[in-house]
């Protein structure tokens, strides 16, 4: 297969990427983390790492990095960095807040209440000290519930606390330990009040959240992945209303969680994306998760839509989120935040693979090597899930006869790793074949057995299936 | 004329079970109860009655108790052989059980007097009050347990049944490629693969099934759709028996709580509740022995699982109340194993002092535990789940512990799955015998517990899946030996034990039917 033949099925596009990677004949990356990412990139064939002073084509960066240094800096058209300039319009509590808001009243507006109710994947929330009286005014609304004090900027659960009565804030206000963290920050710290969700989803009594991983690789058009892998985050211990000083119960939170007193680091409290689907659906059944699912698919959806027209869209920038979303006893998926920079520390042996696989990817995804056509609808585990509108899991070419038949294509939780890792393996062989030909799927074989006869067999109902998917 | 006579004292003795159940109350209270009715005739009231009864689905419901106590029945024996031949008929293996109660019996006693803790106490009230408001997080308890070790483990299992000779059978010729190269060396019949083909006709290469054809490759519409559609068919149905022939082809993860609480006829009635409530009640006033073995147990095994930590506090809720059902103490019928006795202190000898100890008969071991966790996955009311682990455990997870005939007993697995070896593997089996590494001292700990915390959740429950729905343990040998063949490559470079053991360590990647369906249809006779 000549470069020649394979360059002709390109969009234009990619092949300028081809022919100026070609020309340099490798990549150079800037990386300024020495945990997953390093591994990775170092792993990666082609990649080279250069020097603070050198120049790159590829910049996993921190935000400290970011905010010093984007505005000076002259990106050429191929080069690629790991965030939005302002990607802090989705990602901190109070301009999260802000923007949704803002959208959520802009859709009652110009679509109607369904449409605008679907936004109401947040908790009342109200920043501080801005909307103070707002705040007390609904806090005495409904005298009895409690609430949940974030620090704006901060994370891994530093400085997060909960109370019930106005007297808390009051206290708090006062209170000398915050007068000395303030003297570290230069300026005065904002927080969110939001309004503690009461009836979390609860598994052998305990309280947990969702990591979801989502990269957009563009805000216009809106172009966002879902990734199939993720995990379920669970507190040590037992949930209760009861002990609101327990911040170990409430915080789901590993960073928080390891500082607990029966933390037993080898055992980890997490569980991955699949263990929890199955749960849920020997639980509820495959439609209530289904709809689930399909729920969360929203949260994303429309939380990227709000930040769609405020965030500086740059072609060089890529950003891989993770969501934090928490479940509640009927099921509904509650937005609790966004990360610009999800930790890519691994907490086991598993989760190291899942984040290498999830950053390989990544770097799949934003194609510096200029191999995909564009028209993919998954790249190893990244499903698309919204390409300036939504994508359907239904080849392009059928007709979608309404939104009954509209089925998303996304695929959280729903396969294990092995299975996907196995798409790496045919990974070189699949990549050309899939551009080659649009709709090809490999089959995923079960692992090499030492029966000559097994083999054939397998083969032969590999070839089966085959044929049936190319067919269908 | 025999058959009947046989068929007769079947049926005598499953109305003997089932008179005075509350299902039987139900029947009668529903019977009267529809006397009013506008549609019973005076005139044919028998079989206005029957058919009411059948309409509103309690006949169903007898139906499945019967089948549920037809699954629980003894073999039919003759008519003067003592009841210990029900339990097991063959004299050296009652005599090997014997000796094995003796010892884990001695081994808890021992412990006991050692640590100078009573096999019972009641608890003062303070305790209970505490215990009470607890009983949902006994997980965060963290009593002292550093003094206390399991009763036993699987591996002094293994020891003892290696030991197991028939006296009867001439074991003197010299050793041939007849003779048998494994542990186990007693003449048990076991099943081979062309028998167990006819047997487990389900999971041939041309029937679609859970597990192999529900793969992310293979459109649902193919199969998964169907089965799905077939499954809420049998659980509108309310049919046992339908349950557990559905069940050979594997349950739909949603439906699967559902099918097993109907193939194993447990529902969960008020009576369910009560009857658990009663036991809870139990171990609130008393403080066993056992109950420190149990905690000891979760501690080291389930809460140490990536999987089921998360369910600790079930654990012990369960099993804590399952060492105090005496209702336990009816599967001894068919149980090889006879319940262990201790007497009330200051009356050691007297017959009428001699309690059985625990209350259910059931002394745990090392993993005992992990016979609860998985199902932990499907049902989270604890009166269901504990009903439905205590079914579970009388139907099958019983004969993993005792030494028996039975085809589904530990010793009948551990034989077939070394001749599956030696037949369909002889060089391999030949090459780690040599190294020293017999297989079974490997495969032994994930038959024990039915591979429970070997693989991953979803590969067990579809195991189990089968297991119910074939009433056998034998898939478990077929397993283990299946997994033995897919590593066979890496296991023939092995030159000790530990590297078998590393080699086999880790199985919570594989995919069970695919390797189920390859040893038993793909082999090469």
């Amino acid at each position: 297969m000549s470069k020649n033949k394979t360059a002709g099925y390109r969009g234009h596009h990619s092949y300028q990427k081809r022919k100026e990677a070609e020309a340099r004949s490798f990549i150079r990356y800037r990386c300024g983390f020495t945990n997953t990412i390093q591994d990775v990139l170092r792993q990666r064939p082609g990649w080279v790492e250069v020097k603070e002073d050198e120049e790159w084509d590829f910049n996993w960066c921190d935000v400290g990095w970011l905010r010093e240094n984007f505005d000076h800096s002259y990106m050429e058209e191929h080069v690629r960095i790991c965030h939005f300039r302002n990607y802090y319009e989705l990602t901190r509590k109070n301009l999260m807040v802000k923007n949704l808001k803002r959208y959520r009243k802009t859709l009652e507006r110009e679509v109607g209440h369904v449409e605008a109710a679907k936004c109401d994947f947040f908790p009342c929330t109200f920043e501080l000290p801005s909307e103070y009286h707002l705040f007390v005014e609904e806090f005495k609304r409904n005298p009895k519930s409690t609430w949940i004090m974030k620090p704006v900027a901060r994370s891994q659960g530093k400085g997060i606390f909960l109370f019930r009565k106005l007297k808390d804030i009051m206290d708090w206000k006062k209170d000398g330990s915050r007068l000395e963290e303030q003297r570290d920050e230069a300026q005065v710290e904002s927080y969110v009040a939001q309004r503690y969700i009461e009836n979390p989803y609860l598994i052998g009594g305990r309280k947990f959240d969702l990591r979801v991983y989502v990269l957009v690789s563009s805000y216009l058009p809106l172009k966002a992945w879902l990734y199939r892998d993720g995990f379920a985050r669970f507190s040590n211990t037992r949930f209760s209303l009861s002990s609101i000083e327990d911040q170990y119960i409430h915080l789901t939170n590993v960073a928080v969680q390891k500082t607990a007193p029966d933390y037993d680091p080898e055992r980890g409290c997490k569980w991955p994306m699949q263990q929890l689907r199955r749960y849920l659906t020997a639980k509820h059944g495959a439609h209530a998760v289904e709809t689930l699912f399909r729920d969360i698919d929203n949260v994303f959806v429309h939380s990227l839509q709000s930040v769609q027209k405020v965030i500086i869209n740059d072609k060089h920038c890529f950003e891989l989120y993770g969501y934090d979303i928490l479940l509640d006893q009927d099921l509904k998926p509650w937005l609790i935040e966004v990360n610009a920079s999800p930790s890519l520390t691994p907490s086991s042996q598993q989760d190291y693979e899942m984040k290498c696989h999830l950053l390989e990817d990544t770097l799949h995804v934003v194609d510096m090597e200029g191999r995909l056509t564009g028209r993919e609808k998954q790249v190893g585990g990244f499903d698309l899930m919204w390409n300036d509108g939504p994508v359907s899991r239904e080849n392009s070419g059928l007709e979608t006869l309404g939104s009954s038949c509209f089925s998303p294509n996304t695929n959280l939780g729903k396969h294990w790793l092995t299975d996907i890792q196995w798409r790496r393996r045919f990974t070189v062989a699949s990549f050309w074949l899939t551009c080659l030909f649009p709709g090809f799927q490999v089959v995923s074989m079960t692992e090499k057995t030492s029966y000559d006869t097994s083999k054939s067999c397998l083969a032969r109902r590999a070839h089966d299936r085959l044929l049936l998917n190319v067919l269908n | 004329m025999d058959e009947d006579v046989g068929v007769n004292i079947i049926i005598a003795q499953v109305c003997q079970r089932l008179k005075g159940s509350h299902l039987h109350s139900h029947l009668e209270k529903q019977a009267k109860e529809c006397l009013h009715r506008p549609e019973i005739k005076l005139e044919c009231i028998k079989d206005d009655v029957r058919s009411f009864l059948k309409e509103t689905g309690w006949e169903r419901k007898l139906q499945n108790a019967v089948y549920r106590e037809l699954h629980t029945l003894p073999p039919p024996s003759h008519t003067v052989a003592p009841p210990e031949h029900t339990k097991e008929p063959l004299s050296y293996m009652r005599k090997a059980q014997a000796c094995w109660e003796k010892r884990i019996l001695k081994s808890l006693n021992s412990m006991c007097t050692e640590l100078g803790v009573p096999l019972a106490r009641k608890r003062p009230v303070r305790e209970q009050k505490d215990l009470v408001h607890k009983w949902t997080e006994m997980g965060t308890n963290e009593p002292d347990l550093s003094n206390f070790r399991p009763v036993y483990a699987p591996k002094d299992f293994l020891e003892m049944l290696i030991s197991l000779r028939n006296a009867n059978h001439d074991s003197s010729d010299e050793a041939s490629c007849k003779s048998h190269w494994g542990l186990i060396q007693v003449p048990l019949n076991v099943k081979n693969i062309p028998e167990m083909r006819k047997v487990f006709v389900e999971l041939g290469l041309g029937t679609s099934q859970l597990g192999i054809d529900d793969n992310i490759h293979i459109t649902p519409d193919l199969f998964e759709n169907e089965h799905v559609r077939l499954g809420k068919r049998v659980v509108s149905e309310q049919d046992s028996a339908a349950a557990q022939q559905y069940s050979r082809q594997g349950c739909p993860t949603g439906l699967r709580a559902t099918l097993w609480a109907l193939i194993l006829n447990c529902g969960n009635d008020l009576e369910d509740v009560m009857r658990y409530e009663q036991l809870k009640s139990g171990v609130i006033h008393h403080d066993l022995l056992v109950d420190s073995l149990i905690y000891k147990d979760v501690k080291l095994t389930a809460s140490n699982d990536d999987y089921y930590f998360v369910f600790e506090d079930y654990l012990y809720q369960i099993l804590l109340c399952f060492s105090r059902d005496t209702t336990v103490l009816e599967h001894f019928i068919y149980n090889s194993a006879t319940p262990p006795k201790s007497s009330v202190q200051g009356k050691q000898g007297t017959e009428e002092y001699a309690l059985v100890y625990p209350p259910n008969g059931v002394i745990p071991f090392h993993g005992f535990s992990m016979y609860v966790a998985p199902l932990c996955f499907l049902y989270n009311e604890p009166s269901q789940l504990y009903r439905i682990f205590r079914e579970m455990y009388v139907r099958y997870f019983f004969r993993l512990h005792s030494i028996s005939s039975s085809p589904s007993g530990i010793v009948s697995l551990c034989l077939q799955f070394e001749k599956l070896l030696q037949i369909h593997l002889p060089q391999l089996f030949y090459h780690l015998r040599e190294m020293g590494a017999q297989p079974l001292r490997i495969a032994f700990k994930w038959m024990v517990r039915a591979f429970s915390g070997y693989l991953a959740t979803d590969q067990l429950l579809l195991l189990w899946d089968r297991i119910l729905g074939y009433d056998s343990l034998e898939i478990v040998a077929v397993l283990a030996a299946a997994v033995f063949a897919f590593r066979a490559e890496n296991l023939m470079e092995v030159t000790s034990l530990a590297a078998a053991e590393a080699v086999l360590a880790d199985l919570s990647t594989l995919k069970v039917m695919p390797l189920l369906q390859i040893f038993l249809f793909a082999t090469v006779i």
